[in-house]
């Protein structure tokens, strides 16, 4: 996979720490980097931080001390570590720092489309674009060398498309450069006052302008014959490797000039004034946003900006096809059928507790507010249960504006729960916890706690008490967390237990609209199911339906259990025995008591 | 040799799996692969899809109209997913009423077995058979025996032998 490539390529470029925060497309790197410096024989330095923001100036103070370091996110991430992002570029590297930003153009899993090498940009950070696995892996080592020549950090951009493809790539033998760690002390550049930025500002533009001279970096050029005379097609990523694939199936490669940009910024200056001097139309083909249009701006130039390529999206075969055919002048391929059929909405797993949590909260409060956050639980969309979904930690700031919202406005507040997961919490929720506490807002806080980063493959968090590699640590508790943060009524429970639950959900009501209330923190602790150990420590139930079903659909459509289905010759509810985990939560749902359960283990 | 396969399937029905062995299978006779896959949200029983271009390609994804071979794990996504089929492309359904493609009632085998996470193997195992793909049945085996986990070893190997032995 394109992320354990670079994982690889980070082991056999001598890195010697690398962090990271789970998201996707960007989790299997550092997931990967453990076994791969154990398999080396190397000593290196994995983390699971609790955030982007953490781990970027992690990474940055290894590199301080001359060791090569790295760290990986997704491009939100990125938004959560600007702050060291971009003044790590005035202030510089020592030891190389390679920054992978994961973009997830389309998006399919994020919550924008941004484009990090616009972010690179702005930073005045160089940034290589791989267009497959293997580029990825080879660019690992070559940011470290850029990183390392002219210290400051160089982004890795690798896209959904690169992280999560698979393709067979050469192993090198590990680098072992053998540094040790060394920090020169240097206030007028490690703590940079104003006084010295603007000068620290002027050698930043300078590096810019040198590495925008780098031959290694020139982009490679696959010239054409003369069928299409003045023309050519510029391209980086992922698009590049699809164009290559659609010319070829077009037979059309080697007939137009097609230049691949390994890095996208700085554009090489004097293909820049190549390109306007020998081509009177230029086809500019990137993911997501214009960011070598811009640099090339000019009238032969097309691109997202001209709107010859669509200006949001994911440039896939499909659409970059019909954006050659247009710019090359070519008749239209028969276009392909549309899909027939809907796609099929992920939901949470049978026998998710966070299911059971959204289900008790949605039904003690039919007219609450529901602010939530990212992961799994996201999916509690589905139960209703669900009202916002913003980004890392803005549940619980939004809970506290939403009572301000409507407390200011001498409206009835309506009862407001906030929803988010452990990890999560770790991450950002924190900061905003202490802030509504400090502020007096009024609301019920549920953090989803099952022990685990679940959505992007079960990383651990700091309570788990594993690390990244994992060994044994300390853990970090919620429950003293949550305290520490002033909070004066904290329950634990376990959502499967619904009638228990609601009732604390109530509890905590009347705490929050109390003479002395504030923020009620319910942690609702039940393991994830997909964790083989815990569910096979769980009592597993039978569970059937008896004939007194209505078919009333309060368990289907309210509650989605994957494992109920309606039979349409009885209209009544079956159990999906293969699918059934035997939670038995399903028994407190259905208002007739028409499903029952018998303990198996 | 150029081969283009969509894996179709929803989230945990082994897609990943199956996607993850053609790799392996093209690695083992020296063949040029790559895949893209679906994670995250979707893998939550929603609907994914995989690629795999064995051969020259550079590329992940399949443009609409060009896979060879597609592996359906469920008979709904057919409709969703056909568009990327050639029309004379060899079609693997999972589903126990036939139809315009080659059908296997993986999951009703794979229950009888006592196994229903295997329905993807017996798909693979009946695909391999009937010779659909660019891989045979021994090398097929060899992999699931070295690299899927040990633990459900016996089972990988009995649910792709039940799907071998369906195609007849
Ligand atoms: S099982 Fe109960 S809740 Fe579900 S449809 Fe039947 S009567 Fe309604
Ligand atoms: S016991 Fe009920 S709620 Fe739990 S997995 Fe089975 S059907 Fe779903």
């Amino acid at each position: 996979m394109g992320n354990e490539a670079m994982a690889r390529g980070l082991v056999e470029a001598g890195v010697t720490l690398a962090a990271s925060y789970p998201g996707t497309p960007a989790s299997e790197i550092l997931q990967a980097v453990p076994g791969l410096a154990r398999e080396a024989g190397i000593a290196l330095h994995a983390e699971w931080s609790v955030n982007e923001k953490v781990a970027y100036e992690t990474a940055l103070a290894n590199s301080m001390s001359g060791r090569r370091s790295a760290v990986s996110m997704k491009q939100v991430g990125l938004n959560v570590a600007s702050d060291p992002f971009m003044r790590s570029a005035y202030l510089g590297v020592k030891g190389g720092l390679v920054v992978i930003a994961a973009d997830d153009p389309g998006p399919h899993s994020s919550q924008t489309e941004q484009d990090s090498r616009f972010f690179a940009m702005f930073a005045k950070i160089p940034v290589l674009d791989p267009s497959s696995p293997r580029e990825a892996k080879a660019m690992v080592g070559q940011a470290l060398r850029l990183s390392e020549k002219y210290e400051i950090p160089v982004m890795l951009r690798p896209t959904t498309r690169v992280c999560h493809a698979r393709q067979n790539v050469p192993l090198f033998e590990p680098q072992r450069l053998e540094r040790t760690a060394h920090f020169e002390k240097n206030p007028g550049r490690w703590c940079a006052t104003p006084q010295y930025l603007r000068e620290l500002h002027r050698l930043l533009n300078q590096k810019i302008a040198e590495i925008a001279l780098e031959e290694e970096f020139y982009p490679v050029l696959t010239p054409g014959d003369d069928s299409f005379p003045g023309v050519c097609l510029i391209a980086s990523g992922v698009a590049l490797a699809h164009t290559w694939d659609l010319l070829e199936e077009m037979d059309l490669l080697r007939r137009v000039d097609l230049y691949q940009v390994n890095l996208p910024y700085p554009l090489h200056r004097h293909f820049i004034s190549h390109i306007k001097l020998h081509y009177q139309r230029v086809l500019v083909l990137e993911e997501t946003y214009p960011v070598m249009e811009m640099q090339l701006a000019g009238d032969q130039v097309q691109g997202r900006n001209t709107k010859t390529v669509p200006g949001e999206g994911e440039l896939t075969p499909q659409v970059l096809r019909q954006v050659l055919e247009r710019f090359l002048n070519l008749p239209p391929a028969a276009s392909a059928a549309p899909p027939a059929g809907e796609a099929t909405r992920p939901t949470l797993c049978a026998g998710c507790a966070h299911r059971a949590a959204f289900y008790a909260i949605r039904e003690t409060f039919p007219e609450g507010i529901f602010p939530s956050d990212i992961g799994c639980y996201t999916l509690g969309l589905n139960l209703g249960a669900v009202d916002t979904c913003h980004c890392m930690g803005a549940g619980i700031s939004q809970a506290a504006g939403f009572y301000r919202a409507f407390a200011a406005a001498g409206e009835k507040v309506p009862t407001i729960v906030a929803t988010i997961g452990d990890s999560t919490f770790f991450h950002a929720g924190v900061p905003a916890l202490i802030n509504a506490v400090f502020h007096q807002a009024r609301f019920i806080l549920v953090i989803l706690d099952n022990a685990t980063t679940a959505m992007t493959g079960h990383q651990p968090t700091p309570e788990k008490g594993l690390t990244a590699g994992g060994q044994q640590a300390h853990p970090v508790f919620m429950t003293d967390l949550v305290r520490a943060c002033g909070v004066r009524f904290l329950k634990e429970a376990d959502p499967y237990d619904i009638p228990g639950f609601v009732s604390l959900l109530q509890e905590a009501d009347r705490y929050c609209r109390g003479a002395d209330g504030g923020v009620a923190v319910i942690i609702a602790k039940h393991l994830c199911i997909l964790d083989r150990e815990a569910r096979k420590a769980q009592p597993a139930w039978e569970i059937c339906v008896t004939e007194d079903c209505t078919g009333c659909r309060h368990c289907l459509d309210d509650f989605e259990c994957p494992a109920l289905h309606l039979d349409e010759a009885t209209y009544q509810v079956v159990i999906d025995r293969a699918r059934c985990s035997g939670c038995g939560v399903c028994v407190h749902v259905c208002p007739v008591g028409a499903i029952e359960a018998r303990v198996t283990k | 040799m150029k081969q283009q396969i969509i894996v179709s399937g929803l989230g945990g029905q082994g897609a990943l799996t199956l996607t993850r062995l053609l790799a392996e299978a093209a690695a083992a006779l020296d063949l040029e692969v790559l895949t893209s896959e679906t994670h995250g949200m979707a893998q939550r029983g929603g609907t994914v899809i995989s690629m795999i271009k064995v051969g020259p390609f550079r590329g992940p994804l399949i443009p609409p109209g060009r896979a060879d071979v597609g592996l359906f794990l469920a008979l709904k996504n057919l409709a969703v997913h056909r568009l990327y089929l050639k029309h004379d492309a060899a079609v693997f359904v999972n589903s126990p009423v036939p139809g315009d493609f080659q059908n296997i009632d993986a999951q009703g085998l794979a229950r009888q077995m006592g196994a229903a996470v295997a329905a993807n193997l017996i798909l693979l195992g009946f695909a391999a058979a009937r010779e659909g793909l660019f891989c045979g049945v021994e090398l097929m085996e060899d992999l699931i025996r070295e690299k899927l986990p040990p633990r459900f070893r016996e089972t990988n190997l009995q649910a792709f032998r039940l799907g071998v032995a369906a195609a007849g």
